[in-house]
Formats: C-alpha cells, structure tokens, sequence
C-alpha cells in the first residue's frame, strides 16, 4: 500500500477541524518528537486513514467515517496546534 | 491586491469547465469557472467529488496549476489507467460540463513572496503541477527571490507544460531518452544551490521519488527543515 502525506488530508482535516490543518503542528504521544501534520505518514486505503509520525512510525490520527459520521481518534498525539 | 481564504468550513461547490487543454499525451489542464472562488495560494490543491448516478461517490484531490493571478482556476490530471475519477476528467468533460470542488487546501506545500528563497523546485512527472503554480506566481509579482525547476519526465512528450517551462529558470532530465539520468544526489547539488545558502526546497512527485530525493538532499547537507514534500500516488479505495 502507497504511503501518501498529510497533505493528502487536508480536505478531510478541514471538515473535522473547521480550518486549515496541515501547517498544524503535532506532537507524538509515543517519541515526543513534532512534526507538521503535512509530514505526517498517510495511508487511505485501509478501512480508515491512519496517519503515522514520520520519526517512529506510531499511529497518531485514525478518522473513520461511518454513515455521513467522521470518529476521529487523537490519542497517538500528545499536543496539536493549528497555526 | 492579495486575496486570503476565507477560514471556516469548506464547501462543495459547482464548477464550471471553460476549457480543456492536451498537455501530454497523458495529461489533461482544465480550465475552470468557479463563481465564489476565495483565490487561493500557490501550491494548494482542491477536492473533487464525482456522484454516479446510482449515488457512489469517488472523491480526488488534484494540485492547483493555475497561479493566485491567474484569471481562472486551472486543475492539470494525468489520466491513471485504472484510475476510478482521472480517466473520467481527461477523457469525458466537456466545456460547460460541470463537477463538483472544494477548496482550496493546503497550509504547508505553499509559497509566497515572504517566506523568500531561493526556491529550489523538484519535480518527478506530475508533481510539477503545483510547482508550475508557484513559478507563475514567482513570474507575475515579479519576485526577486532566485527560482529554479528541476523536473524528471520520462520522455520529451511526457513533459507537461513544456512550452511555457522555457520562460523559467528550468532544468529537465528525462529517464527514458536523451540523457536517461534520474534525479539523484549528483544532479541535486549540480542544479540546486548549495547548502549553505539554504535554498527552500519543495518536493512533489510519486512516493518513493520524493523519499530518495529528500534523502539525498539531507545528504547533500540541506536542513531538513527547509524542505517540503507533497506526495502523491493511486488514491482509490
């Protein structure tokens, strides 16, 4: 499966968030390590999109969308500030 | 006068096609009309959704070509011959067709006169769409920042926007004829600036091209923070 980037989000982050999300910037609950969610590791293929941090690979955001509803799981991050 | 968009929800919208432009034998320009279109940044892309008529909805996102200058709002789509949405925009739209879009997207591939240069493009076949965006608008505000393309296409014909490419600051290489160079390390530090002048680099093509020239640009010396990737690739589910 083709690995993509959080900018392939972007759309779908501006619908949960209400703005702009890619210059966000992240911080992985697992390696403490930010990043923006731009360069975050991202795969739509699966039952859901999964986006990874790009320095350990940890699952930090999982959205699925069932029936018109997005359930939206941050527990992979432990801060994220939009700009 | 600079346009910003307008934050909030973002919305689908019905676009209108003006025109349709054969870039490549395998990559279609189409030209929109867009009546509240909030004008957007170089580099930002938009979603398109299509609706079958049996309610299956496929949606894409595409980079915008067109520059925040330009009068309409222009996507450019490689068809994908397995693609559910490509094949459909560069084989069946029509002038005065209309689909659905929202947009625009995007906070981080983006450039602008203030975050300044030099700009260092690379692009691997149609990652160079939103890279056309940034020189058109490095080109009408008349940007003093240095600027440069360097571009991988397969093949002479493959090359998208070649004629208008040759008003820029642009090096091609092609993979499958004349010279059959790949973009690689060597090429990276002979077109690019050296590290040292810390050029800001934006990386848009396939996956695995935009990891082996990140990697090879962070060996080369250049900080890992002044490079910004887009990736793209099959998206379907």
């Amino acid at each position: 499966m083709t690995a993509l980037d959080g900018n392939a989000i972007g759309g779908l982050l501006h619908d949960v968030f209400g703005g702009e999300m890619t210059d966000a910037l992240g911080v992985c609950a697992h390696c403490g390590r930010s990043a923006q969610v731009a360069e975050t590791i991202v795969y739509l293929r699966g039952p859901g999109t999964v986006a990874r941090c790009p320095h350990c690979a940890n699952i930090v955001m999982v959205f699925v969308e069932r029936r018109g509803v997005t359930c939206v799981d941050l527990l992979g991050l432990s801060s994220l500030v939009a700009r | 006068m600079e346009r910003t968009a307008v934050r909030g929800r973002l919305t689908w919208q019905l676009a209108t096609v003006v025109e349709l432009i054969a870039e490549t034998p395998r990559a279609k320009s189409i030209v929109f009309d867009v009546p509240d279109w909030p004008g957007h940044r170089a580099g930002q892309h938009v979603d398109v959704r299509l609706t079958a008529e049996d309610g299956y909805v496929a949606e894409r996102s595409y980079s915008i070509a067109s520059a925040p200058d330009d009068e309409h709002l222009m996507l450019t789509v490689e068809r994908l011959d397995d693609g559910e949405v490509s094949p459909y925009l560069t084989d069946e739209l029509r002038p005065g067709d209309q689909i659905e879009l929202r947009g625009p997207i995007g906070g981080y591939f983006v450039w602008e006169q203030s975050l300044g240069g030099p700009v260092f493009l690379v692009a691997g076949g149609s990652g160079v769409v939103p890279l056309r965006a940034i020189l058109r608008h490095h080109a009408a505000i008349m940007s003093d920042v240095p600027a440069r393309l360097l571009y991988s296409a397969r093949t002479l014909e493959d090359v998208i926007y070649r004629d208008e490419l040759e008003h820029y600051d642009v090096r091609i290489t092609l993979t499958r004829e004349r010279e059959r160079r790949r973009i690689d390390r060597e090429l990276l530090a002979e077109v690019g600036w050296p590290p040292v002048e810390r050029p800001l680099v934006y990386l848009c093509g396939p996956t695995a091209f935009v990891e082996a020239a990140a990697d090879a640009l962070v060996g080369l010396g250049h900080d890992p923070m002044r490079i910004r990737a887009e990736r793209f690739g099959p998206t379907g589910k």
